[in-house]
């Protein structure tokens, strides 16, 4: 074992308690950090800090000094290269408070047949809460944007798993269309405080309804690019699927595969936990959230019989663009046994979310499969 | 007679100078070798710190209903190699969550060669793989499971 490699610590950690999380969040992965929801949890319309998953590529940055933390903008396609203090930041640019779904990409990976590689997520690794920062595009402008700019990516300080100073654990990014969204911010506050540590503190990208992995944490820098970002994972087959659709286990090449952009439209039943018994007779409530990525979700669906019949849900407007929506409904249940509630959501295209797992993809992305809970009439 | 006292004298001030030195130097040149040996000098720590370490040293390694207990990995051939390789810069609950044929964890290796600074395995690749394949098998889930581990409550 070559020297520099220190075996993993003997201590255990109590990562509920170090990151303030639900004990009903399921830990997936300890170096690095990565945990999810379950379903029931993320009733909240908002979601809270304790109910959401956090996911790592790196080593969390242990020692953030406010004083010194600065904002550079730079790239090829910058006019100016500009550094910014975090207080010329917010005292420099207009605040805006937007809540914006934020999905892994990899959210409901454990589905795919063949297994796909990585952390195993299931349904848990979506979250809507409330970011407060400054536009990206004000920030952008003010350092200025050759017309030659085709893309941003970031940079930040969360560490290689390796330790190895010289690898960056993640530095992704988005096209320029992208990044001069209104509501694509780089915030320095969640649900109203500062972000905790492991969210990004103290300043994170946010880019709703596009895999979170371009949410970079802990940001010190943008790049504006000339030419797609080639930072890590932004390479390869990371974050990407295959261009043309692929027969399950094909092998794929790396030039073959594409970069995700929006994600696709999925739901979630978050009342009542899957697993409720109930009297014969009884009116089920349901309810729970649903997203389409960059789209608006149009028209939400339940089915108590496997897709034979679907029955209309009450669905809500976004509060603003990029969050998630809500819906709920009256379930009856003709007799006794066993059901399951299917939720099938739709967006403003007409897309709807598959009853089986759709496309494989070599790494486990974009299963939106419809969710469903288990009932049982007595 | 007083020039032989004299000289007596001076001879045994010599011998006792002389044997001085010679213990002195093999003073020296003991401890040198000790500290060649034993750079730490943990001999000399106190015998409370050897026998705190004492049992973390034994628990490291402790296999409980055939399970390793610190990493959760099953006890099996090749587990030790498994250990020293692959829970250095990721957590084994990283492995234990994957199902990949050989083929595929062959390519994962190779993948973490490249970009994530893992060192070069020899003979100990074959070891590791066999042993990922052998004792978390992957299963054919097909396109929809049922759903399994149902916790029923009732419902007011």
């Amino acid at each position: 074992m070559p020297a520099g490699y220190e075996p993993l610590a003997l201590q255990d950690p109590n990562p509920f308690k170090m990151f303030n999380k639900h004990k009903d969040m399921t830990v997936l992965n300890d170096r690095p950090w990565n945990i999810e929801a379950q379903a029931h949890l993320l009733d909240n319309e908002i979601t809270p800090n304790s109910r959401m998953f956090i996911r790592n590529n790196g080593l969390i940055p242990e020692e953030i000094d406010l004083e010194s933390w600065t904002l550079t903008i730079d790239g090829e396609s910058v006019v100016n290269k500009k550094t910014y203090t975090l207080t010329e930041l917010k005292s420099k640019f207009k605040h805006h408070t937007y809540q914006l779904t934020l999905e892994c990409g990899g959210n409901g990976r454990s589905e795919f047949n063949p297994p796909a590689k990585g952390n195993q997520w299931t349904v848990g690794a979506v979250h809507c809460a409330r970011w407060t920062g400054v536009r990206l595009r004000d920030v952008l402008e003010d350092a200025g944007i050759k017309s030659n700019a085709v893309y941003i990516g970031f940079h930040a300080v969360d560490k290689h798993i390796s330790l190895d100073p010289d690898k960056e654990p993640i530095s992704r990014g988005c096209p320029i269309e992208k990044a001069l969204q209104d509501e694509t911010i780089l915030a320095f506050e969640m649900n109203g405080e500062d972000i905790p540590l492991v969210h990004g503190y103290p300043l994170r990208l946010i880019a709703g309804g596009w895999p979170a992995s371009v949410s970079g944490k802990w940001i010190k820098g943008i790049s504006i690019r000339n030419i797609v970002h080639d930072g890590t994972k932004m390479t390869g087959t990371a974050y990407r699927i295959p261009c043309d659709p692929v027969q399950p286990g094909e092998k794929v090449k790396d030039e073959d595969m594409c970069i995700i952009n929006s994600m696709p439209v999925k739901s979630l039943i978050t009342y009542p936990k899957s697993g409720a018994t109930i009297k014969e007779g009884k009116v089920l409530n349901i309810r729970g959230h649903a997203w389409a990525g960059e789209l608006e979700v149009a028209k939400m669906e339940y089915s108590i019989d496997f897709g034979s019949t679907w029955k209309t849900c009450n669905i809500k407007k976004p509060v603003n663009r990029l969050a998630w929506q809500h819906f709920s409904a009256m379930v009856n249940f003709p007799k006794k046994g066993y059901y399951e509630v299917w939720a099938k959501a739709s967006d403003i295209n007409g897309n709807a979310q598959p009853m089986l797992v759709p496309g494989w993809n070599p790494k486990g992305y974009l299963n939106n499969a419809c969710h469903r809970i288990a009932i049982k009439v007595n | 007679m007083f020039d032989e006292q004299r000289f007596i004298r001076l001879a045994k001030m010599i011998y006792q100078l002389m044997s001085l030195t010679f213990g002195l130097v093999l003073l020296i040149s003991g401890l040198l070798l000790y500290y060649v040996i034993d750079p730490n000098f943990s001999f000399f720590n106190s015998k409370a710190d050897s026998l705190a370490n004492a049992p973390a040293i034994i628990d490291e390694n402790r296999i409980e209903n055939g399970i390793h207990v610190r990493t959760g990995l099953i006890d099996a051939e090749g587990l030790m190699t498994v250990v020293n390789n692959c829970t250095n810069c990721h957590s084994s609950k990283l492995i234990i969550q994957n199902r990949m044929n050989s083929e595929r964890w062959n390519a994962t290796i190779e993948w973490m060669q490249e970009t994530q600074n893992l060192w070069p395995l020899g003979d100990n690749q074959e070891v590791i793989v066999n042993y990922l394949v052998t004792n978390y098998p992957t299963k054919n889930k097909g396109r929809r499971e049922n759903l399994a581990n149902i916790d029923w409550y009732e419902l007011e």
